[in-house]
């Protein structure tokens, strides 16, 4: 791993915390997101899907540890990646509730991966044009990533909504359950502009056309529809999640918390 | 040692990897009832494992169609950077020599020894032939 | 009644092999003999393709079992390096799998009927992941010696005269060599860390000794199956070979460690060269073939619920495929 550098001299102290926490934010997302798609590990339709979805979820793991690293060296307060991940609670955590979702069945997964991997590949190929030379290789290095997950995405979403009835159900099914927690993905807020208008980050609000674009596009070829509806769930990026994130954190914390200051 | 009944311990066989399977009375096969679903086909995988290199059999998988073969080769077969280029063939596409020709097949070619360059006598001295 | 008796209920075809060495086709005795390799077409005798059906498709199936107990822990390691390798680790392991089955293949087996034997109970997986991994130190204990076992079992199949099942294992065996190692690593993290930490790794090997040692098998005069094996060149060295192998290899590292392996008995034999390691008592063993095991039955239902809670998506695929196959019969010839 190369060393992350927080020297970005002339940024005053609030544009670091505020680096910091726009970090903690994607890197939150990865790992959160990791941790459910990693339930599927012994538990996939068939053999090779247990080994794609294992190289999807080490992806995302491996994008949350970049993150958290580099929020922690910004943040400079000595926390490093696993500080992050096992010692915040629940109210500190800034993934949007949509990767924190249960896993749910193969439809739910797939119609979750459509929509997160479309996002973060329209964010993370516009963010490897950050001035922040961490942030853009991360990101030119997760681009490549998820590239390969939208895709696997919309090969599964064309073979499951175009393929049975039963199929064709669970997708819809799957996009119903999924699309109030789509909007929180292209919020904006007055950190998130400020770092864009800096060049640092991208504006989530940006990212909102292109990645329904691309989602539109598979879902009409596969006979699906997205879902209409007004209902919206948000917070994630102010640390308010569903009452499914108090026991994926519960389960992922608890051993590294039994006994503290132990390496492992 | 005590061998509750049933359990013999010359029905173990302790070569299979992870050790300590029963052989005996293990079926190989299903009853031909069982086999009637559809289920995905059976693709051969070739990878190319860097360039100036030909593709090379690695092995096997299954897939729904030639798209998902060639994804499902990459995650299988290149998880450790092993390739650059994948092939992948529906198993029963591939036209083999048989077996019993071999003979017949492979040693005619045995005598053509004027096809090698180490048939032919070169002088003494004389370079780039 | 899966996993629970060795001869399958209502199982009225007799394809176990009869191994003799009678009637062996000329052709494959001579390639065995002068150490070559058999490869999918040639002829072979019928007990040797069962029998390497058997085992090969009993090794995939032990890899894909595999994946539960240490996939157990992936949720709950604690840093994310751990939760990377161990993903990683068990990742593999489904691809082992894959790799094996593929081998069974060449020989004729179909993977979904192994997976529904498999399924049904009437083929086995190995006994050791029939015990349940009760903390993180098992992670380091599995690595450190149920994959140590494995690997001192596979080595030799890298050589074993049916071609695709030795190409198999030598890729198996290139990528497990990180296996160990990071259960060796585990292991040295806890033992000297806190006090917690030693005793939690001392606990994970005191229960997984014994079962690792069993991995190897009954002794030589208990497995009359060798003998064929050996002849035909599939297996390579007898059960108590690898085993005092495994333990001469062990030992050392558990010193190092700073663990002890639960055996009074165990001390080096200058006059064999060997340790000496005290009688096991296989029943246990048996115990958890037939059935009784702590997790034989929670294995199999984890196996099966995740292959019928798959099925609708494999019916999709295949639907798609016989549609876009159909589109692309209609469609104009360019």
């Amino acid at each position: 791993m190369t060393e992350l550098s927080a020297s970005s001299g002339h940024l005053s102290d609030s544009a670091h915390a505020d680096k910091s926490v726009y970090a903690l934010r994607l890197g939150d997302d990865a790992l959160i997101y990791a941790q459910r798609l990693a339930e599927w590990i012994a538990s996939a339709p068939q053999l090779e899907e247990d080994v794609a979805l294992g190289n999807i979820a080490l992806d995302q793991l491996g994008q949350a540890r970049s993150l958290l690293r580099y929020a922690g060296a910004v943040e400079g307060a000595g926390r490093d990646e696993d500080a992050l991940a096992y010692f915040r609670d629940e109210r500190d955590f800034l993934n949007a509730q949509i990767f924190e979702l249960a896993r749910g069945d193969f439809g739910f997964t797939i119609a979750r991966m459509l929509v997160v991997s479309a996002y973060q590949w329209e964010l993370y190929s516009r963010l490897q044009a950050s001035t922040d030379e961490t942030l853009a290789a991360v990101a030119a290095k997760a681009v490549k990533e998820v590239d390969y997950h939208r895709d696997h995405a919309t090969q599964w979403t064309l073979r499951l909504g175009d393929g049975t009835d039963e199929s064709h159900a669970r997708m819809l099914a799957g996009l119903d359950l999924l699309w109030p927690y789509v909007p929180e993905l292209f919020e904006t807020d007055e950190l998130v502009t400020t770092l864009a208008t800096d060049g640092i980050a991208v504006d989530p609000a940006a990212l909102e056309a292109p990645t329904l674009a691309y989602v539109d596009a598979v879902l009409t070829e596969a006979t699906l529809t997205r879902p209409v509806t007004e209902v919206r769930h948000t917070g994630g990026r102010r640390g308010l999640h569903t009452e499914q994130m108090g026991f994926l954190l519960a389960e992922m914390q608890h051993l590294a918390r039994s006994d503290p200051g132990a390496r492992w | 040692m005590t061998e509750p009944s049933g359990a013999q311990p010359g029905d173990l066989n302790a070569e299979g990897g992870h050790g300590a399977v029963p052989m005996s009375g293990v079926p190989t096969q299903n009853a031909p009832a069982e086999a009637s679903r559809r289920e995905w086909p059976l693709w051969e995988v070739f990878v190319r494992a860097k360039r100036g290199l030909s593709h090379v059999h690695v092995g096997s998988l299954h897939a729904p169609d030639a798209a998902m073969a060639v994804r499902n080769a990459r995650d299988l077969y290149t998880r450790r950077q092993e390739g650059v280029s994948i092939w992948v063939v529906p198993a029963d596409h591939i036209t083999a020599s048989s077996p019993d020709e071999k003979d017949a097949f492979f040693d005619p070619a045995g005598d053509k020894v004027y096809r090698h360059p180490t048939f032919y006598d070169v002088p003494e001295g004389v370079e780039h032939l | 009644m899966y996993g629970s008796d060795f001869t399958p209920p209502g199982d009225t075809s007799d394809d176990t092999p009869r191994i003799e060495a009678t009637d062996l086709d000329a052709q494959f005795q001579a390639i065995i003999d002068s150490d070559g390799k058999i490869e999918p077409r040639d002829a072979m005798p019928e007990a040797y393709r069962k029998g390497l059906i058997r085992q090969i498709a009993q090794h995939a199936h032990s890899e894909i079992i595999g994946m539960q107990p240490e996939g157990n822990w992936i949720s709950r390691a604690p840093s994310l390096c751990r939760k990377a390798i161990l993903m990683a680790k068990v990742q593999d392991e489904a691809g082992h799998g894959l790799y094996l089955y593929a081998a069974a293949e060449t020989l004729g087996a179909d993977r979904a009927d192994l997976l529904d034997l498999l399924h049904s109970g009437r083929q086995k997986y190995s006994s050791i992941f029939n015990y349940p991994t009760l903390t993180w130190a098992d992670m380091g204990a599995i690595g450190w010696l149920v994959d140590g076992a494995a690997i001192v079992n596979q080595v030799p199949l890298c050589r074993c005269s049916y071609g695709p099942y030795a190409r198999a294992m030598v890729r198996v065996c290139k990528e497990e060599s990180f296996h160990q190692r990071q259960g060796f690593e585990i292991l040295n993290t806890l033992s000297h860390g806190t006090t917690a930490q030693h005793a939690m790794a001392q606990d994970a090997v005191n229960r997984w000794w014994w079962p690792s040692l069993m991995m190897f098998g009954p002794p030589d005069d208990a497995s009359p199956n060798s003998a064929q094996s050996m002849a035909w060149g599939i297996k390579r060295f007898s059960n108590d070979d690898l085993r005092q192998r495994f333990v001469d290899m062990t030992v050392p590292q558990a010193e190092a460690l700073g663990l002890r392996l639960p055996d009074p008995g165990l001390r080096w034999n200058e006059e064999r060269g060997h340790h000496d390691f005290s009688p096991i008592d296989f029943t246990e063993l048996f115990e958890v073939i037939k059935g009784n095991g702590p997790c034989n039955k929670s294995r199999m239902e984890h196996r099966r619920g995740a292959h019928e809670e798959g099925a609708w998506v494999r019916e999709a695929a295949a639907a798609y495929a016989d549609k876009a196959a159909a589109r692309a019969a209609e469609a104009p010839a360019a």
